[in-house]
């Protein structure tokens, strides 16, 4: 008895240390500034604890460690929007809230992109004045062999996009810089002179600008190249440049003292200095943001889940941004796997589904909103439509019989739906479908798969998924750039369907579809590029073989002393690192 | 006694060879064994992309497609005379001791390690200057006064130190003490050479967790040590000869007890330094621990075998170590 009550006493007091701990967390921190102020969300739209004052120290932490900072090797979002302090870009996204983050502006270049009338050539001008942090000056050449590099030599800079060598002409021949010495290089990009910049691509392509943006079309000199060993001394472009770098450990940033201001009118370049580190506790770095010891978590993905309770309400409530991730989670139903080789069966599961119930599974409204359109809503192009409304999205029985009837299963069907089996969200989310589709007699086995094998080996392999009768997979998708094409084209295009490692897990190739994405990335008028891809998402829906289930959403926190923090749509949704600074 | 030194020397040497044997064997002849191709083997290290001039250029590298021998050897030649690695632009020169070359990371193992080394080490060492400080004394005390209050407290307080995960009391104390009631501002690894207060002053946190859980099991080892030797015929003896109680417990008693003690300490503090994964990882230290759990995630199979081998080294050597105390702290050892 006397053991029970000192262990209920050692207990309570630990519990209590620890909710006190939980809820107390900003002690340490400076409360009077004046982000204690903004509202929930208010970064979402406008920035947050706007400043023009110069100095402090910005402080990032991440979780885990990127693919690469060099700005030729990276595939991750974050790194494309943090290279932007110490890599600029032909072309970049503007430092901007709101929609207004989507605009692509002139970065190292005068203007935007001047296309030939078949958007098959790509000229761009280099402003005057760009230097290298060592002083020299920034030429055409740079951005040239920049790309050569990135795109064309996998043996050592594996881990970025290759949307260059797939659109330049010449691209599926050229070696790369490291083993084609010629002075010509890849001759579809053409420096006629230090300022200047030609692309010829292999085939019409509207969204260039969208490509320019990329970390990849930072000057490197080729001198100083030594492959993947760049990243350990990378020279910068931009108004910082690399005090320290600890491989997987830590990064620090100073100023430039050759970044001439007037050369860059997007950058204000506030903070004195950048510091990154890697593997940090990602429990601790909540912990830091709530006690402002930090400025952001660099990643950008948003807290862990057992912070968000802490969080959602109470004083740390009104510094939450619940940002679009600008990726959607669907399920893909494949029309070469009966029974959804009829169309009827396939709009069945879009009637009988409750949608509400998937989200609820996934974590509610923290983690997204209910999904009607493949496009997300922070994608150059979404249009706001839902061709299977259903009440409160809880799905609608009635009508989804009616299709079981036209496809010839009244009284329902079996099949097999796959999910990654280290990702709880989306078993949770597997489960609350099979329930759901249990009530208008649609009976599903739930199949679950490693995600680093989930494309290459299962779900992603046209011929193991006809044998082993895959119906139903889940997915999710994120655009490289956000516009339509972005997003659309690598799962939704017949050309998609790969023997193993494709997205197209629809194996949807609907001529019609596939026209029209055609046409659309060849026309160089903007405006009817952008409605077009709210049409062809409404053709993918009218076909019935994606079922979106949630736009996917993060949730930030800003803390105190964080100074202009906003939310851009460009970067999956995260903060924007060129403008965030910090008033310590 | 020199003799003894060097043979065993020698023998550790000998161990380390044979681990590094069966390292090897377990990443490149099982595969091998099992039917996996010079392509397939070649696949497992590449990056995210696994290109074909990625693989090639690996397959070359690490020598798959040469005879077993002719790789071990090239492997062990790397140990002492470092070893070349080609890719894109330049060929990188790996200094010795070349402990392999991270294909993901695009660096060598061994600077990497040199740089945790340190950190897991200090680690290490705060930790177990306390467990052993608390640990053996709290076992002292309670086997003296067995029984009674002190006795009850202090195994209590070992039995919850055995039983808390390390991620639980972590947390509470960087809940407490760094968010709470910021007595500490960070627990941010500070080398001893730029400044030994800060140091053990950021350290004192992770030492603190990790040595409540290692004090426990030292505590009741001592109490249990204790209480098997104060019963024995000869500190009836030296009792009976007159000697003080503290000489007793202090030279008869402790000195007899220590012995096996010693023998756990050497084999827990070297594998301490190469795994204390959750330490380091509830206080964000960058310690071998953590990095061979990225390793062991990003499937970086060179990191995970260097990590093997050192882990190795300082197991075997904390127990050379303990087995040269041992005639230090009991007279029945001799060494011929």
């Amino acid at each position: 008895m006397k053991t029970r009550r000192v262990t209920a006493a050692v207990a309570t007091v630990i519990a209590l240390s620890l909710g006190a701990a939980a809820c107390g967390g900003g002690g340490g921190g400076n409360n009077s500034s004046n982000g204690g102020n903004a509202k929930k969300d208010a970064a979402l739209d406008s920035i947050v604890n706007a400043s023009s004052k110069k100095g402090g120290t910005v402080n990032l932490e991440d979780s885990d460690v990127p693919d690469s900072l060099d700005p030729g090797n990276t595939y991750y979002g974050f790194v494309q929007n943090f290279s932007r302090l110490y890599a600029r870009t032909l072309v970049t996204f503007k430092p901007a809230a709101g929609k207004d983050g989507l605009t692509v502006v002139p970065d190292l270049a005068e203007s935007l992109g001047k296309a030939s009338a078949d958007a098959k050539t790509w000229t761009y001008h280099l402003r005057s004045g760009l230097k290298f942090e060592d002083g020299t000056p920034i030429t055409s050449k740079d951005v040239k062999y920049a790309i050569e590099r990135s795109n064309f030599a996998p043996e050592a800079l594996s881990n970025g996009p290759t949307y260059f060598k797939a659109y330049l002409e010449g691209g599926d021949k050229y070696k790369g810089p490291y083993k084609d010495k010629s002075p010509d290089g890849l001759k579809s990009i053409e420096t006629p002179d230090d300022q200047t910049i030609v692309f010829h691509l292999a085939k019409p392509f509207a969204d260039f600008d969208y490509l320019a943006t990329f970390s990849q079309t930072a000057p490197v000199p080729a001198a100083k190249d030594d492959g993947a060993k760049y990243v350990q001394h990378i020279v910068s472009s931009g108004p910082y440049k690399f005090q320290s770098y600890e491989e997987g450990a830590s990064a620090s940033l100073v100023r430039n003292p050759n970044w001439d201001p007037k050369s860059d009118p997007i950058r204000k370049a506030l903070p004195d200095k950048i510091n990154v580190k890697f593997k940090v506790n990602g429990v601790t770095i909540d912990n830091n943001l709530m006690a402002d010891k930090t400025t952001a978590d660099i990643a950008g993905a948003g807290v862990q889940p057992q912070t968000q309770p802490r969080i959602l309400s109470g004083k740390y409530s009104k510094q939450t941004d619940n940002s679009y991730a600008g990726a959607t989670g669907y399920m893909a139903l494949n029309v070469n796997v009966a029974p959804f080789n009829n169309e009827h069966c396939r709009k069945a599961v879009q009637w009988a589904l409750d949608k509400q119930s998937v989200l609820d599974a996934m974590g509610g409204s923290p983690k997204g909103d209910v999904a009607t359109t493949l496009l997300p809503p922070s994608v150059n192009g979404y249009t706001k439509f839902d061709t299977y409304p259903t009440p409160g999205n809880k799905g609608d029985a009635a009508k989804a019989k009616e299709e079981l009837k036209a496809c010839g299963q009244p009284n329902g069907f079996s099949t097999t739906l796959t999910a990654r089996s280290d990702r709880a969200s989306e078993v949770a989310a597997a489960t609350a479908i099979q329930n759901s589709l249990k009530a208008v007699g649609i009976k599903v086995d739930i199949k679950q798969y490693p995600s680093g094998k989930y494309f290459s080996n299962f779900a992603g392999v046209p011929s193991y998924v006809h044998q082993h009768k895959l119906g139903m997979m889940m997915m999710a998708w994120g655009a490289d750039w956000p516009t339509g094409y972005g997003f659309l084209d690598q799962i939704i295009d017949g050309s998609a369907i790969k023997p193993s490692g494709g997205n197209n897990l629809m194996e949807l190739n609907d001529p019609k579809i596939n026209k029209a994405l055609a046409d659309a990335i060849a026309n160089t008028d903007s405006a009817a590029r952008t409605k077009a891809w709210g049409d062809i998402d409404k053709m993918v829906m009218d076909n019935a073989s994606v079922v979106p289930l949630v736009y996917r959403k993060n949730l930030l926190i800003r803390p105190t002393s964080a100074t202009n923090v906003t939310v851009t749509q460009a970067y999956l949704g995260m903060y924007d690192y060129t403008l965030l600074s910090s008033s310590k | 006694m020199a003799a003894y030194i060097i043979r065993r020397v020698f023998g550790a040497v000998v161990l380390l060879l044979v681990v590094s044997a069966v390292t090897f064997a377990i990443f490149f002849l099982v595969p091998r064994l099992g039917g996996q191709t010079a392509t397939q083997l070649a696949t497992q290290y590449v990056g995210k992309d696994a290109n074909p001039e990625s693989i090639a250029a690996i397959k070359k590298n690490l020598g798959f497609d040469q005879p077993i021998y002719i790789q071990y050897w090239d492997y062990i030649k790397g140990l002492f005379v470092g070893a070349d690695y080609k890719f894109g632009p330049d060929a990188t020169h790996c200094s010795a001791p070349c402990f392999g070359y991270s294909f993901k990371s695009h660096v060598e193992v061994w600077p990497q390690l040199t740089q945790r080394i340190p950190v897991s080490f200090s680690l290490a060492v705060g930790a177990a200057v306390i467990w052993l400080i608390f640990g053996v004394t709290t076992g002292v005390i309670s086997a003296l006064r067995k029984g009674k209050p002190v006795d009850r407290l202090a195994m209590f307080i070992a039995l919850a130190g055995v039983s808390l995960p390390i991620f639980f009391t972590g947390q509470v104390i960087n809940a407490l003490f760094v968010y709470q009631w910021p007595v500490w501002d960070s627990t941010d690894y500070v080398p001893f050479t730029q400044n030994p207060a800060d140091w053990a002053w950021h350290l004192l946190l992770p030492w603190i967790s990790l040595a409540f859980l290692f004090s426990a099991t030292y505590a009741r080892l001592t109490r249990a040590g204790m209480l098997e030797t104060m019963g024995e015929d000869y500190i009836r003896t030296a009792r009976a000869k007159g000697l003080k109680e503290s000489t007793v417990v202090a030279k008869h008693g402790l000195r007899s007890t220590l012995t096996p003690i010693v023998t756990i300490f050497g084999m827990d503090f070297g594998t301490l330094v190469g795994t204390a994964v959750l330490t380091e990882t509830v206080f964000s230290l960058q310690g071998i621990g953590a990095y061979s759990i990225q390793a062991i995630r990003d499937n970086d199979l060179p990191i995970v075998m260097a990590v093997t081998l050192v882990a190795a080294f300082f197991i075997v050597f904390c127990n050379l170590l303990v087995d040269l105390v041992y005639a230090a702290i009991d007279p029945r050892v001799r060494y011929s």
